[in-house]
């Protein structure tokens, strides 16, 4: 009996190792995803819902691996050197795009060294003020900077950021400068802001939502075509003269370049039916966003998001002049 | 609502079934965590933290709450038996409590200081129950210039905690602050000292780091001196733990004014428990008429900081709650666990989820009395560790910190850093060059460049902002009053020694 089972065993494992690299198998043991920043933040929140929902389809589990440091770029570095099998990936965000411009000098490379899998959510982003600022609309906010000019204080949550990202646009649409203020991570930045100690700030909704319902920020536009489901009286951008200003914090899963195509296939495809899991949509929309479209979470449609947003972002950052390393 | 009516609700959700059991897993791992050095309540938390997916809100956040606090009551396990600390915020517990274990009182100051952590730990519990909004309102004032101004008085405070020579504290103080410079410049980003490796672009790991001055350099410096006999003198039996009625006297208020202390840092956002328990400690050799006793196994030395640490676990729960704004990645962790259940604190949880906002906070209360009776009993167990032979406890314990530095960021890196610190603490402890301040100046050195630069940026670079600001000014006066009274001290107890030694030369 016990020889039986002994073969048997044997008979199954070979089996699975004969299959491991067919997409018909895969997957077969757990996956894990690595987020390139700590546990608990917007990126993670987001992460830990998606794995929740592509491990039920793909049948194992998918583990979240916390792999922060030096911008996202030291968990992005080790998703690129890992073997490529289907069961390392990367879920990172827009830094994916910018920290290509913003590190002279990255072990990888954001477009040739991954094999992209398929965006994930884009979140939208609010500009937010200090309750007693003397503005209460955008019209008056870009009036309020273009006489205030560098006396206006601009809070973000360290290069890189998406704070940083922002307010770097929001100045190149206007054409001024304002004061940066640099913070380490949104909550010390969000604490002056609520404080009164710092004018203006541009943050992801996910970070903003509950302090402008309750009243302890003002919140000027999204930075998205349509106004928001979750804060519904808040104007776009654009419907307050700031035309063309969108920006979002897109997601987006990579694998390492060289995983097999019809792996990558299967884990876009686990993606799509992750993105439209009931659970994700709801928890999704009470941290202010949604996920992509189906023809978004797709290798080309992240492939082609990361090569514009690089572009996008390059001129701009060179502009500003602010590097990490 | 008044307050009676929310502790009922608080204590209905806390008492249920599951959610005691969460509290207890919660408290009991955390304070094993704590106890061991290295693993620490962040890595601890970051293992646990999927779990939560499957748990309520409410119940999740309790368990979070308990191994976050749990840890106060564990961490000082080691740093009294063994002169490791098991966390950062009881590294400055070493100093007394190392002492009071070599002349065979360890069981006591376990004892005294389960009952500081218990006493720290309610007083905080309870201003966070009364005066939560009105303290987050408060902090939101508290800008870079304060904060400047306040790490400013805690350096000067704080610089004379070790014994011996105070030039050698000073030295080290300013190396700590140099270790401190190095990464990435958060106003520019350039990096500093970094010497194009990606992973110094950040700080180095503190935890790292004081694993490394601590823990590794005392396992060294003792592995070979080792004498069996040293542990043999501590007594275990239960009688052994009973306090002298003099050290329950001279208890009281070192507990009171730690509390105190703990319960302020802890409600900054940036600061905490660390600080805390640093600052506390300064606090009372300052104000003792025996400084000349600490270091030596002042009972005061480990009442203070350690209800300071507790004290300061609990407040740091107001900004977190109250504001939604956490003050630590340890809080950042917490709210993680909230926003995947959709919820995001603020000013409005208190109102609109009173049974999660209550329920933790009177889990609070059973938590740490789980702990109390957790710890007395197992204060006999923990001194008997000191039986095992060094040659099994100290590759343990070297074991511990490497798989606890590692778990914070899994990063390989942080161990090579480890064994630098090791080597490095190890070399400035045979020339009797104190480690507390390097780790000190580490801590506040760059919260005190992050400031100041801010301030200096917000004031568009106008240095009057420190004294334009009232509690800015008020905390540079005590600042500039200590300076002074410490410089006159100095000089007068100089003359005295002169008058002394000329009243001799002339009499002899």
């Amino acid at each position: 009996m016990k020889k039986m089972i002994t073969a048997l065993g044997l008979g199954t494992a070979l089996a699975f190792a004969s299959q491991s690299a067919s997409a018909q198998s895969f997957p077969t043991q757990p996956i894990t995803i690595v987020v390139p920043f700590s546990a608990g933040g917007p990126t993670d929140t987001v992460t830990r819902l998606v794995a929740q929902a592509m491990g039920q389809d793909l049948g194992q589990q998918v583990v979240v691996e916390n792999v922060g440091g030096a911008g996202g770029t030291l968990g992005a570095a080790r998703v690129a050197h890992a073997e490529p099998n289907g069961y390392t990936l990367l879920l990172h965000h827009i830094g994916m795009a910018t920290t290509a411009t913003l590190y002279r000098e990255l072990p990888y490379n954001a477009l040739e060294d991954f094999a992209h899998v398929g965006l994930v959510t884009e979140v939208p982003m609010v500009m937010v003020g200090r309750r007693d600022l003397e503005a209460d609309t955008m019209a008056e906010v870009i009036a309020y900077v273009r006489e205030k000019g560098e006396d206006v204080m601009y809070a973000n949550a360290g290069i890189g950021a998406a704070s940083h990202l922002c307010g770097l646009l929001f100045m190149n649409a206007l054409e001024t400068q304002m004061t940066t203020v640099p913070y380490q991570g949104t909550g010390p930045a969000l604490t002056d802001l609520m404080g009164g100690q710092v004018d203006l700030m541009c943050d992801q909704t996910t970070n903003t939502t509950n302090q402008i319902r309750d009243g302890s920020i003002k919140a000027f536009g999204v930075t998205v075509p349509e106004r928001l489901e979750s804060l519904p009286d808040v104007p776009t951008a654009s419907e307050s003269g700031l035309e063309g200003f969108e920006v979002t914090i897109w997601h987006g899963v990579y694998a390492p370049k060289g995983t097999p195509e019809d792996v990558v296939n299967r884990l876009s495809q686990s993606l799509k039916i992750a993105l439209k899991d009931p659970t994700v949509v709801e928890r999704f929309a009470d941290l202010g966003t949604a996920p992509s479209p189906e023809a978004d979470a797709t290798p080309a449609a992240l492939r082609a998001k990361v090569q514009s947003e690089i572009d996008l972002w390059r001129p701009i950052i060179e502009a500003a002049g602010v590097y990490a390393n | 609502m008044d307050i009676f009516s929310n502790m009922a609700i608080g204590f209905s959700t806390a008492l249920t079934f599951t959610n005691l059991f969460y509290c207890f897993i919660g408290v009991f791992l955390g304070m094993l965590v704590g106890v061991i050095p290295g693993i620490g309540v962040l890595s601890a938390i970051t293992m646990l933290f999927p779990i939560t997916f499957y748990l309520e809100p409410t119940t999740a956040l309790i368990m979070l709450a308990g191994i976050w606090y749990g840890t106060g009551y564990g961490g000082r396990t080691a740093s009294i038996l063994l002169n490791i600390p098991g966390t950062i915020a009881n590294a400055v517990t070493c100093l007394d409590g190392y002492p009071m274990t070599k002349q065979g009182r360890g069981g006591v100051a376990l004892f005294m200081t389960t009952v500081a952590s218990f006493v720290g730990g309610s007083i905080g519990i309870i201003i966070l129950m009364l005066f939560a909004p009105v303290i987050a309102r408060y902090a939101l004032s508290f800008g870079s210039a304060e904060y400047f101004s306040l790490m400013l008085l805690g350096l000067v405070a704080a610089s004379t905690i070790s014994e011996g020579s105070a030039i050698k504290a000073l030295a080290m103080v300013v190396l700590g602050i140099m270790f401190g410079c190095i990464g990435a410049d958060i106003y520019t980003g350039t990096p500093r000292f970094s010497f194009g490796l990606l992973e110094l672009t950040d700080q180095l790991s503190l935890i790292a780091l004081a694993m490394g001055m601590f823990g590794v350099a005392e396992v060294i410096a003792t592995v070979g001196k080792i004498e069996v006999g040293d542990v043999g003198k501590t007594n275990v039996s239960m009688s052994a733990m009973k306090p002298t009625r003099d050290e329950v006297r001279r208890s009281w208020f070192p507990m009171l004014r730690g509390s105190s202390l703990g319960a302020f840092f802890g409600t900054l956002p940036g600061t905490g428990p660390s600080v805390a328990s640093f600052m506390s400690y300064a606090l009372e050799k300052r104000v003792s008429s025996e400084p000349q006793r600490f270091g030596k196994g002042a009972i005061e030395g480990i009442m203070s900081p350690e209800a300071a640490d507790n004290s300061a676990e609990m407040t740091s729960f107001i900004p977190t709650l109250s504001l939604g704004i956490p003050g630590s990645p340890t809080m950042a962790l917490m709210l993680g666990a909230l926003m995947i259940h959709g919820i995001a604190p603020g000013p409005s949880l208190m109102t609109e989820q009173p049974s999660l906002f209550w329920g933790l906070i009177m889990s609070f209360w059973i938590g740490n009395v789980i702990l109390v009776i957790l710890n007395v009993p197992l204060i006999g167990i923990w001194v008997r560790l000191l039986t095992i032979p060094y040659h099994l406890l100290y590759p343990a314990v070297l074991l511990f910190i490497c798989v606890g530095t590692y778990s914070v960021n899994t990063s390989s890196f942080d161990l090579w850093i480890v064994a630098f610190f090791g080597f490095f603490g190890y070399m400035m402890r045979m020339l009797d060059w104190p480690a507390a301040p390097l780790l000190l100046g580490f801590v506040l050195g760059p919260l005190m460049e992050e400031h100041f630069r801010r301030a200096m940026l917000l004031s568009r670079g106008d240095f009057a902002t420190f004294l334009d600001r009232p509690i800015s000014a008020t905390v540079i006066s005590i600042t500039a009053a200590l300076l002074v009274w410490g410089i006159w001290s100095a000089l007068r107890a100089r003359r005295i020694a002169n008058q002394a030694a000329m009243e001799q030369a002339t009499t002899g």
